[in-house]
C-alpha cells in the first residue's frame, strides 16, 4: 500500500512540477525581460495553468493527412513514458524512491537515450521537411551529447562506488561531489542541456529557421504531450544534478528532506531558464564542435584524474 | 567563456529593474496624437466632408479594407456615394493616411474598438464621418484645386489667374 | 511600304531598325520607352512637345552630341544616340517641369488620374517638386455635349486632340483658339461634339483635359476595373473594346488595338452604347403569362423549367428564330434545338438574299476582302449606296484615312518621312486620293470625296454597272443614262484601272439588290482584268455575317410558314421582330403559335409579347464568338456578373434542348463543348475553335487575370452583406479568371484584358502590347477569318433588275436613312446616347417640300405599302427630288419595309 501511495506521489510531483513550470517558466523569463507575465488568471495568474491544460485539451487534434498516422501517434507518448520511468529511480527523499535500484544511473542513461526515438519518429512521421531536418539535427545532437552524459557522471559513481542514486546521496553526507566533480557537474550540466534541447541548444526545434522542427505538425494534446515532455525532462536533469552533485535529499534537519530535494532541484530549473533568457541559440555546427572537441575531452580528463586520485591516493 | 557568464549574470540581474508593462486596462496608457488607431473621415474648415472620392486609400491599402464609390453631387463636387472599411481586415498601417491627398482619412488614438459580432467591424460612411477637422486644420482642397466644383470659382485660387479671355486677341 | 534594315547605336547597344522610320517609333517597338507627348502612332509626328529629346552623336568619336527630338529623327544606317543621356534626361525634365507650372492640383479629382500619360511622364522624366513658384493660368470649360468633359485647366497644348478631331476624325467643329500661354481647345461656343469619334480624344489627351462623361457617373479608377476584352456589338465592323467592371455594373468601354480592324480608335456608338447593359430596360427575370390578354408576371426562376417541359415535348411542333445580334453560339444552340428545317434567321427576306449574295462573291470570285486596315491603304474607293459614317462608323474614319494615301506617296516621292505629319500635309495641300461616293444624301465622307453622286438607288445603281461596263469596254448600259452619270462612270472607271489598291464598298443597308450587284460588278469587272481589287460590304448588325454563314431561312419564309401551318412553340432568340417586319406580320405570327417563348436583355415590344420570357446576358456578362462583315470569327468574354436567374442564351438553350427527347443537350454544357459541337455540325466554323484559346488555356497554369495587379477593395467591398469572404468567381468557361492573381505579361492577343506596363498606366501602355506602333498586336491580330480568298478567279456577272423602284409618276420614293445614333437597337437603350438620338422625320429637299407646302418641322402623313406613319419633315437639299428619306428604326417609330414608294400628305 506504502508503495502505491509512493508511486502516485512521485507522479504527482513529477507532473505537478512539469505543468507548473508552464507558469513558471513564463514567470520567471518575464522577471528577467522586465515585463510581468501572465498574472490575469487566478492569484499571480497560477490559473494560467489550467487555462492552458484546458486549452490543449479542447484543441483539434489533427492528424495530417500526409503523415504516418500510427507513429505520428504513439512518438510523443514514448517521450513521456522515457522520462517518467527514469523518475523510479530517483529518491526524493530517504525511503521515498519508487525503486531503489543497484543500477540507477544507468536505467536514467538508457532511458534517456530511449527518447531520442520519440522525436526522431515523430519529425519523420510528420512527412514535412522542417519536421525532418529538426528530428535529424536532434539525433545527431543527442547521440552526441549522451556519450559524455554518461562520462561525466563516472566520476560520481566512481567516487561513491555505486550506481544507486540513494547509495550516491548517502556518499555525499561527508561533502557533496560538487566540489571533487566540477568538472563533471559542469559537462553534465551542459550535456543536460542538450540532452533535453532546452535552449539555447534548441537546434531541433529552431522556430527561426525550422517553424517549430520535429513538432511542427503537432496539436492539442499529442503537441501537449512533448511540450510536457520537455518540462519533465528539465525536472529530470535538475533532479539527477541535485542528487549527484548536490548531495540530493540531504540538509539540515529542520525541514523534510523531501524538501531539500525539491528546493535544490527547482534552483537548477531556475537556472535553466536564466539560460534561456540570457544566451543566444549557437550554430549547429559549433554545438557539434564544442561537443566532441571540448566537452568530450573534458570528460575523458575528468575520469582520467579522478581514478588516478581513486588509485593513488 | 566569461562573456557567457557575464551575460548570464547581467541578465539575473534584471530581476531587481522596473517592470515596464502598464496593466491596461487599470491603467491607460498614453498614446500620441499620431497614435494609429480607429480610421476617421473628417471634414474641412467649412463642415463639408474632405473626402473626394479619388479611390487612393483604397488602392494603397495592403488588405484591400477600404471601399467606395464616387459620386458628383450638386456643383460637380465629388464625394464618396458609399465609404466602407472592413476593420476585421484593416492592421492599422495607417498608409491610407499618407495616402489621402486632402487629409480626410485620418488614424486617431482611439483603438478599443473590439467586438463580439465581426459583422459589426464592418464601418460605412456614417460610422467613419465625424464633424470635425481631426488632427490637420485648415485645409480645404478645392481651395487648391484648379477645378470649380463650388468652393471657389475658376481663377479664383490663391495661384491662379483670372480664366483667360479666348477671344482677346492682346498678347 | 518595303523598308530597308540598318544598324543604330543606341545607348552604346547596337540595334537593328528599318530606315526611314522616325528614332521615336522604332525605339518604342524596341521597348525602350522615351517619354513623349505630341506624338501619337496614328497621327504621327510634329515636334511641338519637345518632350522626346535625345542625344545624337555625328560619328563614334563624337563625345559632345547634339539634342534632337526623337520623334523627328529619321533612322538612317549608323546612327548613334543616347537616351539615357545626362543632358538628355535633363532637357526632358525641364520640359516636363515647364509644362507642369500651368497644370492644376486636380489628380485626385480628375478622371484621367492613374491611367494619365502626364502623370506617368511626369514620373518618367524625374519631376517631382514645383519649383515655379507663380500664378496659374486657367480657363473657362465647355459644354461640349453628353459624351465628353472638357477642363482645359489641365491642358499641356500638345495639339493632340485637334490633330485628331480635325486631322484625323475630319470634324470641323473643334479647334484650337488664342495664342502662347493662353491657347485653347474647344468649340467656337458651348455645344455638342458633332463628330461621331469625338469619344477618343478622351484617349488621346494625354491629360484630363477631356475625360469620359457617362464613366464620371459611376466613376472608377483604371485599376479598381475588372476588365475583360470584349468587340463591339453595334456596327458589323466589329471594334474590340475593352469592357470594365466594378461593383457588377458596367462602367465604361475602352478601344482595344487590334491592328487589322479598329487600330487606336472606335466611334462613340461604341464607346457609349454600353448603357443599355445598366439600363432600367434590363429583363431582370423570368416572366410569364398564362393567357394573351394577361400581363406578364414574375415567374420562380425554379418553376422555369416545369413550365417549358411541355412546350417542348417530343410532340410538339417547335420554331426557332435566330438573331444577327446574337453569338454563334446561341444561334448555333437554338439551331441544334429546333433543327435545321425550324430555324429561320430572323431577319428579312431581302435582308437575308443580300447578305448572302455578298458573301457568296466573297467566298467565291477570288476577290481581296480587306480589313479595315487595309481599307486604309486603298487609293482608290468607290463607295455605293452606302452612308458609312451613320452604318459603319470605323469604316468611313478608314476611308478618310484612305484619301490620304497620295500625301503619303507624294511626300516620299519627295524625301519626307511619311510620319512628319506637318510637311506632308503641306506639300499635299488639298490634293487626295480618289474616294467617290454615290449615295442618295450628303455624307459626312463627302469633305474627302473626288465626286459625290446623289441619285436614287436605281441611279446609283446604274452608275455602278456604268463603271463595270467602261471598265470592261462594253457598251453602256441601256437606258435613260444621262451625260452626268456616263462622264462620272468613265471618270471613276479611269481612276479604279490606274489605281493599284483600289476599292469598293457596297452597302447592302441601302436594302437595293441592284446596288449591291452594282458593287459586286465593278469588282469582278476588274477582276477580269486580273487586277488587284478589294471588295467589303457593310451588313446591318454586329454578327449578321455569322448568321449568313448558317443553315436557315428568313423571318419572311417564318411568317409564310406560320400561316400555312402554325406552331406549337414559337421561341425566338434576342430579336425583336417589330423592328424587321410590320406590325401585323407579327402578330399574326404569334397568333399562329401556341406560346411564344423570347429569350432576350432588353424589354423590346417582342419580349413584352412573349408568354414565357426567359432573362438572357447582354454582351458584357457573356462569352461568344461573332463574325464581321469582313467575315473575321472574334470572341468577347464575360466581364459582368449576371444577375441571379439570368443566364446565358446559349445556356438556356442547350438546357432546354434536354427537355427533347430526341435532342441531346451538349454536355457538360460549358462554352467550349458548345464551340465543338457547333464545330462539328457546321465545319465552316471550324477555324475558331482551332485558333480562339479555349478554356482550357493557361500561361505558366495560371488564368490570364481579368483585374489589375492594384485591384482594391477586395475585403470591403461585399462585406456590408456578409462580412465573411465568399470564394472568387470560377468561369469555367473562359481561359480568363475573375482574379488579380495570374500571369499579366503577353497573354495572346485575343485574351488582353487591358493595357499596363511597368510605368505606363495609361492607354499609351499599348506599346507593350503590339509589336511596333501602328503594326498588329504581338503574336497577330485578335480574331480569325472564316472567309479565305477563293484561289481561282471566278468573276461571274451581274446583271440590273430594270424597273426596280424607280419614282413613277406623282409617287415618292422612300429611302431608309440611317443615324449613326438611334439606328441601332441596342446602344438608343443607352441614356446618355439617347440625348443625341435625333426625332424620326422625313428628309426632302428645299423644292420638294415647297411642291408639298410644308417647311422644316412639320408634320406630314406618310402613306406606303397601307401603313401610315405621321413624320415630322426635315428638309435636306442634298436629296434628288422625287426621293424621301426615312430616318430608320430610330426609337419610337414603326416598322416601314424600306425602299419603297408611297405618298406624303401634307396635314
Amino acid at each position: 500500500m506504502n508503495y502505491l501511495w509512493i508511486i502516485l506521489g512521485v507522479i504527482f510531483i513529477a507532473l505537478s512540477i512539469a505543468a507548473g513550470l508552464i507558469w513558471v517558466e513564463r514567470r520567471l523569463l518575464s522577471v528577467w525581460q522586465d515585463r510581468l507575465g501572465p498574472n490575469r488568471v487566478g492569484p499571480f495568474g497560477l490559473a494560467q495553468v489550467i487555462a492552458d491544460t484546458l486549452k490543449l485539451f479542447f484543441k483539434e487534434d489533427w492528424v495530417p493527412p500526409f503523415s504516418d498516422k500510427v507513429v505520428f501517434t504513439i512518438a510523443p507518448g514514448i517521450l513521456m513514458v522515457t522520462i517518467l520511468l527514469t523518475f523510479a529511480v530517483i529518491p526524493f527523499g530517504p525511503e521515498f524512491c519508487v525503486f531503489d535500484s543497484n543500477i540507477g544511473v544507468l536505467f536514467f542513461l538508457g532511458n534517456s537515450s530511449l527518447g531520442v526515438y520519440s522525436i526522431v519518429l515523430g519529425g519523420w512521421a510528420s512527412n514535412n521537411k522542417y519536421s525532418l531536418i529538426g528530428a535529424m539535427r536532434a539525433s545527431a545532437q543527442m547521440l552526441t551529447y549522451e556519450v559524455f552524459m554518461g562520462l561525466s557522471l563516472m566520476g560520481v559513481v566512481m567516487m561513491a562506488d555505486t550506481f544507486s542514486f540513494s547509495e550516491i546521496v548517502e556518499a555525499q553526507r561527508g561533502g557533496w561531489f560538487i566540489l571533487p566533480q566540477f568538472l563533471g557537474f559542469v559537462v553534465f550540466f551542459i550535456a543536460g542541456i542538450a540532452e533535453t534541447h532546452r535552449l539555447p541548444f534548441d537546434i531541433p526545434e529552431a522556430e527561426g529557421e525550422l517553424i517549430a522542427g520535429y513538432h511542427s505538425e503537432y496539436s492539442g494534446m499529442k503537441f501537449g504531450m512533448f511540450f510536457v515532455g520537455e518540462y519533465l525532462g528539465i525536472t529530470l536533469i535538475s533532479a539527477i544534478i541535485a542528487t549527484m552533485f548536490f548531495g540530493g535529499w540531504l540538509g539540515p534537519s529542520f525541514l523534510p528532506p523531501v524538501f531539500w530535494f525539491l528546493l535544490k532541484t527547482f534552483i537548477f530549473i531556475g537556472v535553466f531558464i536564466l539560460l534561456r533568457a540570457s544566451l543566444p541559440r549557437p550554430r549547429y555546427d559549433q554545438l557539434m564542435k564544442l561537443g566532441w572537441k571540448l566537452l568530450f575531452p573534458i570528460a575523458l580528463l575528468n575520469l582520467l584524474v579522478t581514478g588516478a586520485i581513486l588509485i593513488f591516493l | 567563456m566569461i562573456s557567457i557568464l557575464r551575460s548570464i549574470w547581467l541578465t539575473f540581474l534584471h530581476i531587481f529593474h522596473k517592470r515596464e508593462t502598464v496593466e491596461y486596462p487599470e491603467v491607460k496608457p498614453y498614446l500620441a496624437p499620431r497614435y494609429r488607431g480607429r480610421i476617421v473621415l473628417t471634414r474641412d474648415p467649412d463642415r463639408n466632408e474632405r473626402c473626394v472620392a479619388c479611390y487612393l486609400c483604397a488602392a494603397v491599402c495592403p488588405v484591400d479594407c477600404i471601399s467606395l464609390q464616387a459620386a458628383t453631387g450638386e456643383k460637380g463636387r465629388r464625394h464618396p456615394e458609399f465609404f466602407r472599411i472592413n476593420f476585421s481586415r484593416c492592421i492599422f498601417c495607417g498608409f491610407c493616411e499618407e495616402a489621402c491627398p486632402t487629409n480626410a482619412i485620418q488614424l486617431i488614438p482611439d483603438f478599443e474598438m473590439g467586438e463580439y459580432i465581426r459583422q459589426n467591424l464592418v464601418y460605412e460612411k456614417e460610422h467613419l464621418l465625424i464633424s470635425g477637422e481631426g488632427k490637420y486644420h485648415g485645409y480645404n482642397f478645392y481651395k487648391h484645386a484648379g477645378v470649380a466644383m463650388g468652393v471657389k470659382g475658376k481663377g479664383e485660387g490663391d495661384t491662379e489667374y483670372k480664366p483667360v479671355d479666348v477671344k482677346d486677341l492682346m498678347p | 511600304m518595303e523598308m530597308k534594315v540598318v544598324n543604330i547605336r543606341i545607348d552604346g547597344k547596337p540595334y537593328e531598325a528599318h530606315e526611314g522610320k522616325s528614332l521615336l517609333d522604332t525605339a518604342l517597338s524596341l521597348g525602350l520607352y522615351i517619354p513623349h507627348f505630341c506624338y501619337h502612332p496614328a497621327l504621327g509626328s510634329v515636334g511641338a512637345c519637345r518632350l522626346c529629346a535625345v542625344k545624337k552623336f555625328r560619328d563614334t568619336n563624337d563625345t559632345r552630341g547634339r539634342i534632337v527630338m526623337s520623334c523627328m529623327e529619321p533612322v538612317v544606317d549608323g546612327l548613334i544616340v543616347s537616351i539615357n543621356d545626362p543632358d538628355a534626361k535633363a532637357f526632358r525634365a525641364a520640359v516636363i517641369e515647364s509644362l507642369m507650372t500651368n497644370h492644376p492640383h486636380d489628380c485626385p479629382v480628375c478622371d484621367e488620374g492613374g491611367e494619365c500619360h502626364l502623370q506617368d511622364m511626369t514620373v518618367m522624366s524625374g519631376h517631382n517638386y514645383r519649383r515655379f513658384d507663380f500664378r496659374k493660368r486657367t480657363h473657362n470649360d465647355q459644354y461640349l455635349g453628353p459624351f465628353i468633359s472638357h477642363e482645359m485647366n489641365r491642358c499641356i497644348q500638345c495639339y493632340r486632340c485637334v490633330r485628331f478631331y480635325r486631322d484625323y476624325a475630319g470634324g470641323r467643329d473643334f479647334n484650337v483658339f488664342a495664342t502662347h500661354n493662353n491657347v485653347f481647345f474647344g468649340r467656337h461656343e458651348d455645344g455638342t461634339l458633332q463628330n461621331e469619334f469625338s469619344g477618343n480624344l478622351v484617349e488621346v489627351c494625354p491629360t484630363g483635359v477631356f475625360t469620359d462623361k457617362t464613366f464620371r457617373e459611376h466613376y472608377t479608377r483604371k485599376w479598381d476595373l475588372s476588365n475583360a476584352p470584349s468587340v463591339c456589338v453595334h456596327c458589323s465592323v466589329g471594334c474590340n473594346i475593352i469592357a470594365g467592371e466594378r461593383y457588377d455594373t458596367l462602367r465604361r468601354i475602352m478601344n482595344r488595338y487590334n491592328g487589322a480592324v479598329n487600330g487606336y480608335f472606335i466611334c462613340d456608338r461604341g464607346r457609349f452604347g454600353y448603357e443599355f447593359v445598366n439600363g432600367k430596360d434590363r429583363i431582370l427575370s423570368p416572366r410569364t403569362r398564362d393567357s394573351r390578354d394577361l400581363e406578364q408576371a414574375e415567374m420562380p426562376a425554379d418553376q422555369v423549367f416545369t413550365a417549358l417541359e411541355p412546350l417542348f415535348s417530343k410532340d410538339r411542333k417547335i420554331m426557332g428564330i435566330g438573331s444577327p445580334r446574337a453569338s454563334l453560339e446561341s444561334n448555333y444552340a437554338l439551331l441544334r434545338l429546333v433543327g435545321e428545317e425550324n430555324f429561320f434567321h430572323g431577319i428579312s427576306g431581302k435582308e437575308q438574299s443580300l447578305t448572302r449574295a455578298a458573301l457568296q462573291f466573297m467566298q467565291n470570285s477570288g476577290i481581296v476582302v480587306p480589313s479595315l486596315k487595309q481599307v486604309e491603304k486603298a487609293d482608290a474607293v468607290i463607295i455605293l449606296g452606302e452612308d458609312l459614317t451613320n452604318t459603319a462608323p470605323m469604316m468611313a474614319l478608314a476611308v478618310r484615312q484612305a484619301a490620304r494615301n497620295i500625301q503619303i506617296t507624294e511626300a516620299l516621292a519627295k524625301g519626307i518621312p511619311f510620319w512628319n505629319d506637318l510637311p506632308v500635309r503641306e506639300l499635299a495641300q488639298d490634293r487626295k486620293s480618289p474616294v467617290y461616293i454615290a449615295t442618295p444624301v450628303k455624307d459626312s465622307l463627302d469633305d474627302v470625296a473626288e465626286r459625290s453622286f446623289r441619285g436614287t438607288p436605281a441611279g446609283i445603281s446604274k452608275l455602278g454597272f456604268n463603271i463595270s461596263s467602261v471598265i470592261k469596254r462594253q457598251a453602256i448600259v441601256p437606258g435613260d443614262n444621262d451625260d452626268e452619270i456616263r462622264n462620272l462612270a468613265e471618270q471613276i472607271a479611269r481612276t479604279l484601272l490606274k489605281a493599284e489598291n483600289p476599292l469598293v464598298i457596297a452597302g447592302i443597308t441601302c436594302l437595293d439588290g441592284n446596288v449591291l450587284n452594282a458593287g459586286m460588278s465593278i469588282a469582278s469587272s476588274l477582276l477580269s482584268l486580273n487586277k488587284k481589287v478589294m471588295f467589303i460590304p457593310v451588313l446591318p448588325e454586329s454578327n449578321s455575317m455569322g448568321l449568313a454563314l448558317m443553315p436557315g431561312k428568313s423571318l419572311d419564309d417564318a411568317a409564310d410558314t406560320l400561316s400555312v401551318q402554325g406552331t406549337d412553340t414559337l421561341i425566338i432568340l434576342e430579336n425583336d421582330l417589330f423592328r424587321r417586319a410590320d406590325e401585323d406580320t407579327v402578330a399574326n405570327m404569334f397568333g399562329k403559335s401556341g406560346r411564344v417563348v423570347v429569350l432576350d436583355y432588353l424589354n423590346n415590344p417582342t419580349a413584352r409579347a412573349a408568354d414565357i420570357l426567359l432573362p438572357a446576358t447582354a454582351f458584357a456578362e457573356s462569352q461568344g464568338t461573332i463574325v464581321n462583315n469582313e467575315g473575321r470569327a472574334q470572341r468577347y468574354y464575360k466581364v459582368l456578373a449576371a444577375g441571379e436567374g439570368i443566364k446565358e442564351s446559349w445556356q438556356w438553350l442547350n438546357q432546354v434542348s434536354g427537355i427533347r427527347s430526341d435532342n441531346v443537350p451538349v454536355s457538360p454544357g460549358h462554352f467550349d463543348d458548345i464551340v465543338a459541337s457547333m464545330v462539328t455540325a457546321l465545319p465552316v466554323f471550324s477555324a475558331i475553335k482551332e485558333y480562339i484559346p479555349d478554356a482550357d488555356f493557361r500561361m505558366l497554369n495560371a488564368k490570364v487575370p481579368r483585374q489589375t495587379f492594384r485591384y482594391s477593395g477586395r475585403t470591403a467591398m461585399n462585406a456590408h452583406r456578409a462580412v465573411s469572404e465568399k470564394r472568387v468567381r470560377q468561369d469555367p468557361d473562359s481561359p480568363l479568371a475573375f482574379s488579380m492573381e495570374g500571369r499579366r505579361e503577353s497573354p495572346p492577343s485575343s485574351l488582353v484584358p487591358f493595357y499596363w506596363t511597368p510605368g505606363w498606366n495609361s492607354v499609351q501602355a499599348f506599346y507593350n502590347y503590339i509589336d511596333h506602333p501602328n503594326g498588329s498586336m504581338k503574336g497577330g491580330d485578335p480574331g480569325i477569318r472564316l472567309i479565305r480568298q477563293a484561289e481561282r478567279v471566278n468573276s461571274g456577272s451581274f446583271e440590273m433588275i430594270t424597273g426596280y423602284f424607280e419614282s413613277e409618276g406623282d409617287g415618292w420614293l422612300i429611302v431608309p436613312l440611317y443615324r449613326v445614333f438611334g439606328s441601332e437597337e441596342l446602344s438608343s437603350a443607352a441614356s446618355s446616347l439617347r440625348q443625341l438620338v435625333d426625332d424620326p422625320a422625313i428628309l426632302v429637299n428645299r423644292r420638294d417640300a415647297e411642291r408639298l407646302n410644308v417647311d422644316d418641322g412639320d408634320s406630314v402623313r406618310l402613306e406606303t405599302s397601307g401603313k401610315r406613319l405621321v413624320v415630322k419633315v426635315k428638309i435636306e437639299n442634298s436629296l434628288v427630288s422625287g426621293v424621301a428619306g426615312l430616318t430608320v428604326n430610330l426609337p419610337g417609330m414603326n416598322f416601314v419595309d424600306l425602299p419603297a414608294s408611297g405618298e406624303i400628305l401634307k396635314i
